[in-house]
């Protein structure tokens, strides 16, 4: 056998290894969420959101005949640490998308990494309206989540129709995603020609909140509109015990994020706040195959009360099939085609909806007000408001 | 009425915030070192109780009996790790140090009591009474005046007690004090325990206002030292005062100004505090011989 041929025989064998291992190769999904802190239980309901969609799309063959693989960091709600997680993830896992957590303040942070780095990231939680309207030109970013500046319009509703409510304050916890709503809710009031009682902020880590409600009190609000996630509005809440006063509390979705009643006590149902989804009530074929493979994968899961918090699951779960039919219709795990993928996508019968052509160049948000659900804590269940367990 | 209701909740803060400052107090007088990391053990004692109390379903006194006597345990092992070691040498590495066992002991309790705040109710705290048209929590009553008859109770015990007597004396000359008799490393010992037991309590307190959690006390840590050296480190009764005016001075900010002023307002008024009187609102000077 001469030279040749052998180098030959060498480079074919080489050549099939590498395919082979390219064709076993999995698609790695990146996760940066907080894992750990307040807002844990919110990591976990994304995380298992995504795996049985995984698990799912898996099962069907994967997409583009790879396997779907997560990977997920802990970025303690801190951004500093998502930055460094979301470079981790893709520069050396080399994630193809990379999903967000439930901080707005984190993922604003990783906006400009993922546009630098062209690759896709979908936002399941957050709902900062700079997240996916952060004027990049190509902009990567996505989202299946609400968004403030329509949460906001949904609030002031929500206060007037349930509450009659005429002079709310604003109650924000001081951060990106408070100024993200302070913004929101005072352009939902204005173009009403209102004004709010006041608006005052809070720490997340303040244990009295009584001096801001006190203000908020004496300037004659009849209602509060709360921002913070679950350990803040808890505080909030516990101050308002306190206090002895009881006004409508209208939330955003940041008390779904923990064990809120166990935090804020008693009261904590007195909260109504935003979801994108509940288990409770009726469900549509997706829902129950949804239900049914949570209750198989994890063993605390006995019903639609242990799927806390849903709208993690929900967002995760549709944005993850979203994500795999960008995937598939950009026929490559090339980071501007899946971009592209995400505006060819049709129709989807989904977990929060039907959706029809949910991306567009002029809107990443797949989610709008006709789908948001109005809940409270029952003990430790979120249910839609007024039903009863 | 605005007024009346942010002093409430700021004497009751600043309660908590004095008593972790009499803790920096006490150590610093014994023996001109302090544990940097007081807000942790201010965590201990809370999450203790909580285990105890919540966990283990004890009743609340025993609970909080015996997690006061695990922080101060835990107050003499900052001692012999932390400091210790190198106070003996002359080094200040203590400082450090002490701030790395806290760290130790944050990360210990967040990976054994778990990642999630845990909720702390009192039945007990639940309760509220009504002064002069305004809702006061049992609570915010209690939180202030255990507060001052723990810093009572270090004041008589300092002055009629044997061991006490002894403390001032290692305060006084330890080297006099040794001579005499005096224990002055067992004596540093007990002002650590007393420390980290009065941080404990501090947690044990303030748990059922706001959560438990392992990183609960990093934030009163850092205002507490701020207290201390506002009130002066070498006087007990300036440090617990200097804590009421810290926490009814953030709450009164808030209440008239708005919370966007308060952390800018009150941490530039200790600066300025500092700039007038540098030994604090009620500490002296000491004599230094050249």
């Amino acid at each position: 056998m001469n030279r040749a041929l052998v180098n030959r025989l060498l480079a074919g064998i080489a050549l099939s290894l590498l395919a082979g291992a390219a064709f076993g190769q999995t698609i790695k999904i990146g996760l940066v969420t907080a894992l750990s802190g307040q807002s844990a239980r919110a990591g976990e309901a994304i995380t298992r959101g995504l795996t049985v969609a995984i698990d799912e799309i898996n099962a069907k063959g994967g997409v583009l005949g790879r396997k779907l693989e997560l990977v997920r960091r802990d970025d303690e709600a801190t951004p500093a640490k998502g930055v460094i997680a979301a470079r981790e993830l893709l520069y050396k896992e080399k994630v193809t998308v990379l999903f967000g957590g439930l901080d707005t303040p984190v993922s604003i942070a990783i906006v400009p990494i993922v546009n630098e780095a062209k690759v896709p990231f979908m936002g399941p939680w957050a709902a900062g309206t700079p997240i996916t309207r952060n004027g990049a030109n190509p902009n990567f970013v996505f989202r299946v989540s609400a968004v403030d500046e329509i949460v906001d319009k949904a609030m002031l509703q929500y206060s007037q129709k349930a509450f009659n409510a005429k002079n709310c304050g604003m109650i924000l916890v001081n951060n990106p995603w408070g100024e993200s709503n302070e913004k929101g809710l005072s352009a939902a009031l204005s173009a009403q020609g209102m004004k709010p009682a006041g608006i005052e902020k809070f720490e997340g880590n303040d244990v009295d909140v009584v001096p801001q409600l006190t203000r908020l009190k004496a300037a004659g609000a009849d209602c509060l509109f709360l921002v913070g996630n679950v350990g803040p509005s808890a505080q909030v809440v516990k101050s308002l015990d306190r206090m002895g006063w009881k006004p409508p509390v209208v939330s955003h979705w940041g008390p779904a994020g923990g064990r809120f009643t166990e935090l804020a006590g008693p009261s904590a149902k007195d909260v109504h706040f935003i979801q994108t989804y509940s288990f409770f009530g009726k469900q549509s074929p997706v829902g129950e195959k949804v239900l049914k493979a949570l209750m198989a994968k994890y063993p605390d899961v006995k019903g639609a009360g242990d799927v806390t918090p849903a709208v993690g699951v929900a967002n995760a779960y549709d944005g993850m099939m979203l994500t795999a039919m960008a995937i598939q219709a950009a026929g490559s795990t090339d980071g501007p085609k899946i971009r592209e993928g995400f505006y060819k996508i049709g129709k989807y019968e989904g977990l929060i909806k039907t959706y029809a052509k949910p991306f567009t160049s002029d809107n990443h948000d797949a989610v709008n007000e006709n789908d948001y659900v109005w809940t409270q804590f029952i003990d430790n269940q979120i249910l839609p408001v007024g039903m009863k367990k | 009425m605005l007024v009346t209701s942010a002093l409430i909740s700021g004497l009751a803060l600043g309660s908590m915030y004095g008593l972790l400052a009499l803790g920096f107090h006490v150590t610093y007088a014994v023996s001109r070192t302090v544990n940097f990391a007081q807000g942790s053990a201010m965590m201990v004692g809370a999450v203790l109780a909580y285990t105890f109390a919540v966990t283990l379903g004890w009743p609340f006194v025993p609970a909080a009996l015996v997690a006061l006597a695990l922080c101060a345990a835990y107050g003499v092992l900052v001692e012999l790790v932390a400091v210790r070691p190198f106070a003996r040498r002359g080094s200040n590495a203590w400082l450090m140090a002490t701030v790395a066992l806290g760290i130790v002991a944050d990360n210990t309790v967040l990976f054994t009591f778990g990642k999630e705040p845990r909720g702390f109710s009192l039945s007990w705290a639940q309760g509220s009474i009504h002064i002069g048209g305004l809702n006061v929590s049992v609570l915010q009553l209690v939180i202030p005046a255990v507060g001052l008859a723990l810093a009572l109770a270090l004041s008589l015990f300092s002055r009629r007690t044997r061991t006490g007597k002894a403390m001032l004396a290692v305060v006084q000359n330890p080297d006099a004090a040794r001579l005499m008799g005096i224990n002055v490393p067992l004596t540093i010992s007990l002002a650590y325990a007393a420390s980290a037991a009065f941080a404990g309590a501090a947690g044990m307190m303030i748990a059922p206002l706001f959560n438990v959690h392992s990183d609960m006390g990093t934030l009163f840590g850092l205002k507490a030292f701020a207290v201390a050296i506002l009130g002066g480190l070498g006087s007990a009764w300036g440090v617990m005062l200097a804590g009421l005016i810290f926490g009814a001075t953030e709450s009164l900010i808030t209440a008239l100004l708005g919370s966007a002023y308060t952390q800018i307002l009150s941490f530039a008024l200790v600066i300025a505090a500092l700039a007038f009187m540098p030994n604090g609102l009620f500490g002296r000077a000491e004599a230094k011989k050249v």
